[in-house]
């Protein structure tokens, strides 16, 4: 595995995982779920993560956006180390490069639309979180729902607002895990639609994580994954 | 900052959730609680304070074997404080009757500042009642002086030098009952006729006060600045430093409302820690994302937190105000019971209310925002995932340091402070034993149960953990209800047998031994019961042990002031069935070696033990005997007792001169005319006023009691339906789930009722064990109060705690019952 072996070869690499693994102790054995995953994605790039339910998919993502910490192995995100930072440290690494979507949404119930896409802005210390986050939020089409609770929401809808919360800081990359496993296949689509053209505008590069061959298929390249290991 | 906007900007939504509520309300039902107690009890105690203070004829009293020294009078002055001065000596009088040894006082216009005097025409005449003293050139004499020396109204009567008009018979004044042994009758004089009687010379003895009086706040700032300045042979008196009856029974009210109003902040610690959890676990995903999203633990902690501090805001104001209005409310339903008007509360209570509401946020939210800031970033993901608990001497210890801060400044007492605390620490330990103890045993009968009992039984075990933190809350908040309850039934009761109708109103003393039986025929022959007479020798303490006694050898002021004077000893062969032996051992009958029985409280004043020898100086010659038993002695009884008691044979052969209490009903006053007439040398002194002044200060106690009460009552339930809607998101899933399972509502509620009843059982259990023992070391050590065990409270507890809960519960849990399966999935799953 060659992290220049992508479409986008003179591009500066991303995201480069190396011996990345995650072992878990059961009581009755010890399970490895990702075993020694080595890869790179290029800048602008979009990749996805293919395989089975419970190959481990959701594990990478996770590592790759340092939810979680490996049992071995090193991740890069736009050159930083990863895990030669504190929890703190990783979540203000996030905070600045990584975007996350999520297949259940994740918004805080206690927030409008608005504010959950201000939220980030706001840990980032933006001044002007409130016009940036009204902005994005008018780019996916959500322009009159700006005061709505995720509960007045649809499932599509609640959906437009967390890309539009993964996007408002301007993340290098954006990790989305099964960004469409909940949503029926139009308003799948739509969202899909809505990735896709934000990674052309801006230049995000795309980690999916996805069932969905239509949406596989749409990227530059594929990782599958397969009882923890990894293929390209 | 920023992070204070997004707190502020979710807690418009959460503010709304329950466990906001329950935060809020529990902050106000302790905030309110406590400065409904703070405002209230500044009020009910200075006004009692003034109401006592009418015994004293002042709110604060200097007292001086010399002129009192001018500072005095300029410090009081300069704090507006209202001023009289009495001088106080004794002196033959003479009449055209005869003469008599009469205590004289001369009083300045003014006198007296509080309560009243009753005069009248003749003796037993139409009573009248004056703020006043005698004109220049005039005296108001004691009916006893009538009868000896025939000072008549219209009649003069020579005092010293000078000649005065007896314009009144004085019945009683606001202050003698506060020296009565020794005290010959009365003669009030005008102060501007103390010169002309040339009796004020270098050695007389001469006793002279500067009264004051004023608001309670001028009184105290007086009495702090001149306290350092106090001189010998000066002393400052408050109306709880005079009669021991007024001081008992003021001291165990103010210490009876500073346990109820503490015992609400308790509880309401309870409901801050379980709503706060819930609030915590409620907020574990939004943490999760927030971290997700970039936000570091620090600033998680701060979300949280000014979360926490903005609910404890809103709680803290809304109970100051509630706190405000309740005490406005009580003050007025009250202020009929009152003699005196109620002075208004002063700022103190209102700083102490927010105070502890504050105190209660930190103490009680750290440990669950402390959670929050750990919680791991992948539970995004992995919403199975658990957190980190922070360890549970963190949690406890944390809020129990501040409750125990809380408790020692709420109860501005130490000792009832850590009795409290360590009281409440104990049933938390033990509760937490003894529930999980339960729990696990209960768990066994599943077996043997059926239908919704076995699934509530199962619950029950299941949820162990969480099962053991509702009865833990559920059995110390019931626990504080029912020692209310029992402290308070047996602290009113005890005051109304305190005073019972038939208790001695009048002293007589300074009979002298030979008229003893032809005393007790007088009171026989008049159908009245035969007095107990009790023997009484003056002596003074010379040494304990080896070491010599002087007041300069004691720092404690009421020490220095008992060894000035002179005791009162008696003599008794048998113990009084009235006093407790609380060390040692009474003497065996017939003539044991010489021997003493101290009173409790003098002794530990003094530095007495069982075993010190004490010597004493009686009429000139010197003796010593060991002490062999302290007792407690009821000082309201109203009935003669004494500070030490000597065995028979020790003190026979000295002057002794006998006192009796008895009970003189009302109309028969010619009684003590005529016993005054037999026996001329006998002074009978009239308690009626002073025992209306305690009966008085016990009713409006327990009237203030039941309302602040109700405070308690309040905080149990807050701290019930935090306990019950603790588990509620479970219970709404559970319910849920049955119901897609093809459960009826009723199955549901049933399972659910069944595993109420028995969180209800154990917390009643629990808590009806906790308050029996909580309220005996309570009621013996210090109220003071002896402790009778009564079944009806525990087991009412009991019973109430059982069905109450699993009402409660039931009701609380309504949603989990009646809203449709699937949006319950849907809105928790
Ligand atoms: N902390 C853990 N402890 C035990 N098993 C785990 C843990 N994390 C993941 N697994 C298991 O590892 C496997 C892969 O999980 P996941 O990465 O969620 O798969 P995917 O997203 O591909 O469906 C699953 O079988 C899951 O149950
Ligand atoms: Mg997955």
């Amino acid at each position: 595995m060659n992290a220049n072996d992508g479409t986008v070869a003179t591009a500066p690499v991303i995201v480069r995982a190396e011996g990345l693994t995650k072992q878990v102790s059961t009581p009755d054995h010890d399970l490895v779920i990702v075993r020694e995953a080595s890869f790179g994605v290029a800048a602008g790039e979009s990749v996805a993560i293919v395989g089975a339910s419970g190959s481990g998919k959701s594990t990478l993502l996770g590592l790759l956006a340092g939810l979680d910490v490996p049992t071995a192995g090193r991740v890069w995100i736009d050159g930083e180390d990863l895990f030669a930072q504190d929890e703190d440290g990783r979540a203000r690494l996030r905070g600045r490069l990584v975007g996350f979507v999520f297949q259940s949404f994740q918004l805080l119930p206690a927030l409008t639309a608005l504010e959950n896409v201000m939220l980030p802005l706001e840990l980032a210390g933006a001044a002007d979180a409130r016009s940036r986050a009204a902005e994005v939020l008018g780019q996916v089409g959500l322009a009159e729902r700006l005061g709505h609770y995720p509960r007045q929401l649809s499932g599509g809808e609640q959906q437009r607002v967390a890309v539009a919360r993964a996007f408002a800081t301007h993340p290098k990359l954006l990790l989305a895990d099964e960004p469409t496993g909940n949503l029926d296949s139009a308003t799948g689509a739509q969202v899909i639609e809505l990735l896709f053209r934000m990674n052309r505008e801006r230049g995000t590069t795309l980690v999916l994580v996805t069932h969905d061959e239509a949406l596989a298929g749409r990227c530059d390249r594929r990782i599958a994954i397969h009882a923890g290991v990894v293929s390209s | 900052m920023r992070n204070l906007a997004i707190a502020l900007r979710m807690l418009r939504r959460n503010a709304h959730s329950g466990e906001a509520r329950v935060l809020a309300a529990a902050l106000l039902v302790a905030v309110a609680s406590v400065t409904t107690v703070g405002f209230f009890a500044d009020r009910v105690q200075a006004a009692l304070d003034r109401q006592a203070g009418e015994l004293l004829g002042g709110d604060l009293v200097v007292r001086a074997d010399h002129p009192v020294p001018p500072a005095f009078l300029e410090r009081a002055r300069a704090e507006g404080l209202a001023t009289a001065t009495t001088a106080t000596f004794p002196s033959m009088v003479a009449g055209e009757g005869g003469t008599s040894l009469a205590e004289i006082r001369a009083a300045s216009a003014g006198f007296p500042l509080r309560g009243r005097l009753r005069v009248a025409d003749a003796p037993g005449g139409a009573e009248r009642e004056l703020a006043a003293a005698p004109a220049p050139g005039t005296v108001w004499v004691a009916p006893a002086l009538v009868e000896r020396i025939g000072a008549r109204v219209g009649q003069r009567v020579r005092v010293g030098n000078a000649n005065l008009a007896v314009a009144a018979i004085v019945t009683r004044e606001p202050d003698s009952v506060l020296d009565y042994f020794g005290l010959a009758p009365r003669v009030l004089m005008n102060e501007a006729d103390l010169a002309a009687t040339g009796l004020v010379q270098v050695g007389s003895r001469i006793t002279w006060r500067l009264l004051l009086a004023g608001e309670p706040g001028s009184v105290a700032r007086y009495r702090a600045a001149m306290q350092p300045r106090v001189a010998r042979g000066e002393r400052l008196e408050g109306p709880r430093d005079s009669r021991a009856e007024v001081r008992v029974a003021l001291e165990r009210a103010h210490r009876f409302l500073g346990l109820a109003s503490l015992l609400s902040v308790v509880l309401a610690s309870v409901a801050v820690a379980l709503a706060a959890r819930r609030f915590s676990l409620r907020q574990t995903d939004a943490a999760a994302m927030m971290r997700c999203l970039g936000a570091g633990q620090a600033d998680i902690l701060a979300i949280h937190a000014w979360q926490f501090l903005a609910l404890a805001a809103a709680g803290c104001v809304a109970g100051t105000l509630a706190g405000y209005g309740a005490q406005a409310a009580l003050g007025h339903w009250l202020s009929g019971f009152f003699s005196v008007a109620l002075p208004p509360p002063g700022p103190r209570p209102a700083v102490q209310g927010a105070a502890i509401g504050l105190v209660l946020v930190l103490g009680f939210t750290l440990p669950p925002l402390l959670r929050l800031r750990g919680v791991p970033t992948l539970r995004v993901l992995r919403s199975d995932l658990a957190v980190a608990e922070p360890s549970a001497v963190l949690a406890y210890g944390l809020g129990l340091a501040s409750l125990a801060g809380l408790v020692v400044w709420q109860a501005g007492d130490a000792k009832l402070g850590a009795i409290a605390l360590s009281g409440f620490a104990a049933a938390l330990a033990v509760t937490a034993l003894a529930g999980y103890a339960l729990i696990r045993a209960l768990g066994r009968l599943r077996a043997g149960a059926s239908g919704p009992w076995r699934y509530g039984l199962a619950n029950l075990r299941r949820r162990t953990a969480s099962s053991l933190v509702q009865v833990m809350a559920l059995g110390v908040g019931l626990m504080a209800m029912l020692l209310l309850t029992l402290v308070r039934t047996d602290l009113v009761a005890k005051w109304q047998k305190a005073m019972p109708a038939d208790m001695p109103n009048r002293f007589a003393i300074n009979i002298q031994t030979d008229q003893l039986p032809a005393v007790r025929a007088y009171f026989g022959g008049l159908g009245l019961a035969t007095p107990d007479l009790y023997p009484m020798v003056r002596g003074r303490l010379v040494a304990i042990g080896a070491r010599e006694v002087s007041p300069a050898s004691y720092q404690d002021e009421r020490a220095r002031r008992l060894v000035e004077r002179e005791f009162n000893l008696s003599w008794a062969e048998k113990a009084r069935a009235d006093n407790r032996l609380v060390a040692g051992s009474w003497w065996p009958p017939g003539r044991p070696a010489p021997q003493f029985s101290v009173e409790e409280g003098i002794a530990k004043t003094l530095g007495i033990r069982v075993g010190d020898t004490l010597a004493w100086d009686v009429a000139g010659s010197r003796f010593e005997a060991p002490v062999t038993s302290l007792r407690k002695v009821d000082w309201d009884s109203f009935k003669a007792n004494f500070f030490v008691i000597a065995s028979p044979g020790v003190l026979e052969g000295y002057p002794a001169s006998w006192i009796t209490s008895f009970h003189l009903p009302a109309g028969r006053e010619a009684v003590v005319d005529r016993l005054v007439a037999r026996f001329p040398n006998v002074s009978v002194i009239d308690l009626t006023a002073i025992m209306d002044q305690v009966r008085r200060i016990t009713d409006q106690v327990s009237r203030a009691v039941e309302f602040v009460f109700l405070f308690a009552i309040a905080a149990g339930v807050v701290v019930l339906f935090a306990a019950i809607t603790s588990t509620q998101d479970e219970r709404v899933f559970e319910a849920a789930v049955m119901r897609t399972l093809g459960a009826s509502r009723r199955q549901v509620a049933l399972a659910q009722l069944a595993e109420f009843a028995c969180i209800g059982l154990l917390a009643g259990a629990i808590a009806a064990a906790g308050a029996v023992a909580l309220a005996w070391v309570l009621a013996d050590r210090v109220l003071g109060v002896p402790y009778e065990f009564d079944w009806v409270v525990p087991v009412a507890g009991l019973l109430a705690g059982g069905a109450g809960v699993a009402l409660a519960g039931l009701a609380g849990t309504r949603r989990a019952v009646s809203s449709p399966p699937l949006a319950a999935i849907r809105s928790l799953g």
